[in-house]
């Protein structure tokens, strides 16, 4: 038998960032597990619409628009450092990282606190009925979501920080980024939904 | 195909590789593997056990229905044990059995040192195995779900339902879900990153693309049931009112949730099991596989219109009829794809030469039960006749036609495929026939009669049923076909354990198959395989040229991964993956306190998210201090290349 030809990977990069890397599609499978769960959860917000004659139902405001409103420009604003927390991380510059993964902490803390907010302004209870049900799982959910997102970055940060670092945490960095950009991202419609189709429809 | 390079022997270094791969021993060291072989055998055991157990509770059925007026387990037991049967076979059988099947072969399918995020797979493994525990001990308290396997409101809700068995359901619901989507996404990025270069998607085993079709479906599909199940627990819970129609919400909106997961379900079962169809019939009929294009689109097509069908589970409440209409056709449309495998399946043993072992053997019974079970289902899309057998032993009848001859089947033709490859033994090729003889007649007893039962109008879940109404003899028939089925299960136990113990030694490749698992030992090595491979082909151990190339230059010392691009395999860079950690195990636990907690009160996930929280952080966290040069610190600048530079390597298959 001969020796078969090689194939030499040795000079290969120890990491790549963006789709070539695993954890992009990681988090790319993430964000599909949780958009379907948004999205059914939209569904089941209009097919509960269609069961109704009023919406929202006699004897209950809409959700009150400010808390809302300032959480979503708020939630917009936060993507400047979070794109400029992105491209540190693609840039490998640690010093920027850290700038701008603590100025999306403040972000975040910003608009989890906004959010509290606005449960109290949903002006519906959650058991009051089932249009109150599914207004609070919506939020619920997507708390859960800012929540965790927060919590993720902050443990990031505080590496960034203190350490051991590896190269490979900066593609962590740009991972984190691409998450928040969901995160945010999958608020919008929820907003529509809870804010606007109240009135709209 | 290009440019031949020089082996160069530094680092090639086989001892200190496999000790780089190997996993770590004691008690706590077992709690930390994480190699997709260690926990695809742990996966396949524990799934294994589980059919065992269901298939028990199937027995004491049987036992209950095979007289009239049998007075033997009252009503309230024979809810439990039926729901619990259905509840096993469905989530803690067919659907991780599959996805376990993925996580052993599909990294050795593909070529990989291993599967992507294999702390991931540690974490579904013990998440799956925790629900289990989780049911069973409900089960022997006394608390078994006993609202059948899809837990209809309002019979699930509070008011007719006060104590926590319905709870118990809904939450192992959650545990399985958590534990399938972890591996659909590892499954997905290894099949899509990390196959050997040269493996273009074209070139992929059909097995391994019935896995990642299956992995797309579960992520789409699973939302919808953990939705439903947390909707549930809700209203259980803290009164909201999804499906609670005196205040506007809705008991069918559970079933629209329900079978957008249920019917999808169904399909992640027979997926995976058409796969592994089409990886034995090849390798029995000596040829490739008849119209590889057609079966992957086949594939890919089912798995889209597995989706558009959920309401021809609904057709008995009273929808509109224009909606009726439109999902029986999309019902029998589905008949389509499956039609094209079946023909690519007999045209590929048409014009090759069968060797009737023991995987053909399974497959062969396959083809019979299977078409019978397909046949039945589309006599169920008509409304009609589906109105007229909704909730009877008619439709037990089909489901255990489609799932049994669709999944198990071919299941177990796998099983006598890869026991090999996983264990370096021989199964019995004798005591095979006995084994399949054993099931394939049984199996025929149980659950033919079944439609005729269905037919005059036994309605199912009922514990017993009276005298007058002629049904015993065609229920002992069963009976007597479930103790058969018992027997082959046996048998097939006895020949494992044998084998395991004293079975013929396994060749490399015992049946002459084409696909990259065979090129390594059996078993496989710490490190999958010594030098990965390169293919040139659809078939690799069949039209490899004897110089194919084997990849060199990945590291020893540390468990250095080759990626791939996603379209032609091209080689891309290397990833160091983790070493084995306690972590995965610790979260797993954590969780499976918060999901219990969290059945008593809204609290539990609150306070139970704080220590899966701190066992996360420790999962993520860097167990190493800095390596001097390999991983300097400060960190230098731009050691990484940017999107947009080309790899460093021009080694380009």
């Amino acid at each position: 038998m001969s020796e078969p030809r090689t194939l030499d990977v040795g000079s290969l990069p120890p990491g790549a960032f963006g789709s070539r890397s695993l954890m992009w599609w990681g988090t790319m499978g993430i964000v599909l597990i949780e958009g379907t769960v948004f999205a059914l959860a939209i569904a089941t917000y209009f097919f509960f619409r269609t069961r109704m004659a009023a919406w929202p139902p006699d004897g209950v405001a809409p959700p009150d628009l400010f808390c809302g409103t300032v959480n979503t420009v708020v939630m917009l604003a936060s993507l400047i450092p979070n794109e400029l927390a992105k491209r540190a991380g693609e840039q490998v510059n640690l010093r920027r990282v850290r700038i701008w993964l603590v100025a999306c902490l403040v972000f975040g803390v910003g608009f989890n606190a906004v959010r509290i907010y606005e449960f109290r302004h949903l002006n519906v209870m959650w058991d009051h009925d089932a249009y109150g049900s599914i207004v609070w799982l919506l939020l619920g959910l997507h708390t859960t979501h800012i929540v965790t997102d927060f919590l993720d970055t902050a443990v990031l940060a505080v590496l960034m920080f203190v350490g051991p670092i590896e190269e490979k945490r900066f593609i962590d960095v740009e991972e984190n980024a691409a998450y928040w950009y969901f995160v945010v991202l999958a608020w919008l419609p929820i907003y529509g939904v809870i804010y606007w189709a109240p009135r709209l429809i | 195909m290009k440019r031949p390079v020089e082996l160069p022997h530094a680092g090639d270094d086989v001892a200190m590789l496999e000790a780089t791969w190997a996993e770590p021993s004691g008690v706590i060291g077992w709690l930390s593997h994480v190699d997709h072989k260690s926990i695809g055998r742990r996966y396949l055991v524990t799934a294994f056990v589980y059919f065992l157990i269901g298939g028990v509770l199937a027995g004491l059925m049987r036992i209950q229905l095979s007289r009239p007026d049998n007075g033997l387990i009252g009503p309230d037991l024979y809810n439990q044990i039926f729901t619990t049967h259905g509840t096993t076979m469905m989530f803690l059988f067919a659907v991780p059995v599959m996805q376990a099947l993925g996580i052993y072969f599909v990294p050795l399918m593909v070529g990989a040192r291993s599967i992507a995020f294999p702390r991931l797979i540690a974490f579904s493994y013990w998440m799956f195995l925790f629900g289990g525990i989780f049911l069973y001990v409900s089960f022997l308290l006394n608390a078994g779900p006993d609202v059948g396997w899809f837990a209809y409101p309002p019979l699930s809700e509070a008011l007719y339902s006060p104590s926590k068995r319905a709870d118990v359901w809904a939450q192992l619901i959650t545990f399985t879900e958590v534990a399938s989507l972890a591996t659909a996404v590892s499954l997905i990025t290894t099949v899509f990153k990390m196959r050997a270069p040269g493996m273009t998607l074209n070139r992929i085993p059909l097995f391994v693309w019935a896995e990642v079709v299956t992995a797309f479906m579960v992520l789409f599909a699973m939302p919808a049931v953990m939705l439903a199940s947390t909707a549930l627990i809700l209203d259980r819970l803290v009164n909201t009112h999804f499906f609670d129609v005196e205040h506007a919400g809705d008991a069918l909106l559970w079933q629209h949730l329900f079978w957008f997961f249920g019917h999808p379900e169904v399909y992640i079962i027979f997926i995976p099991g058409s796969g592994l169809v089409s990886m034995i019939v090849a390798t029995f009929s000596r040829r490739p596989m008849f119209g590889y294009l057609a079966v992957v689109l086949s594939l890919v097509s089912t798995a889209f219109m597995g989706f558009g069908l959920w309401v021809h589970h609904m057709f008995a409440t009273g929808l509109p009829q224009l909606g009726e209409s439109f999902f029986t056709a999309a019902s029998i449309m589905i008949a389509i794809p499956t039609g094209i495998q079946i023909f690519s399946w007999i045209a590929t043993m048409w014009s090759g030469r069968i060797v009737v072992k023991s995987p053909m053997l399974w497959v062969l019974g396959f083809f019979a039960i299977f078409v019978c079970g397909g046949l039945t289902g589309v006599m169920l899309a008509a409304v009609p006749l589906n109105t007229q057998l909704h909730d009877t032993f008619f439709v037990v009848a089909h489901l255990h036609y489609v799932l049994v001859g669709g999944a198990i089947f071919p299941l177990f033709g796998a099983f006598y495929y890869w026991f090999p490859k996983i264990t370096g033994r021989m199964l019995s090729e004798r005591l095979a026939r006995w084994v399949f003889g054993c099931f394939f007649v049984g199996f025929n007893l149980t659950f033919f009669p079944m439609h005729l039962l269905g037919l005059h109008g036994m309605p199912r879940r009922i514990y017993t049923y009276p005298g007058g109404m002629d049904w015993g003899t065609l229920n002992l028939t069963a009976s007597l076909g479930a103790l058969l089925m018992g027997c082959g299960a046996v048998l097939f136990i006895v020949d494992a354990l044998t084998a395991l113990r004293a079975g013929e030694l396994a060749p490399d490749n015992p049946w002459g198959a084409s696909t990259l698992e065979w090129a390594t030992s059996s078993p496989p090595p710490n490190s999958n395989f010594l030098r990965p491979p390169t293919v040139a082909g659809r078939e690799p151990l069949w039209d490899n040229p004897p110089d194919q190339p084997v990849v060199v230059g990945l590291r020893a010392d540390v468990r250095d991964v080759l990626v791939t691009h996603v379209l032609d395999a091209e080689p891309d860079h290397r990833v160091e993956f983790p070493e084995p950690s306690i972590w995965p195990f610790l979260t797993g636990l954590a969780t499976t306190a918060m999901f219990i907690w969290s059945i008593f009160t809204p609290w539990g996930v609150v306070y139970g998210a704080l220590p899966i929280f701190v066992a996360m952080v420790g999962w993520f966290w860097p167990s190493r201090p800095d390596e001097g040069g390999t991983h300097p610190w400060p960190i230098r600048r731009r050691t990484l290349p940017l999107p947009n530079e080309a790899p460093a390597s021009g080694g380009v298959i």
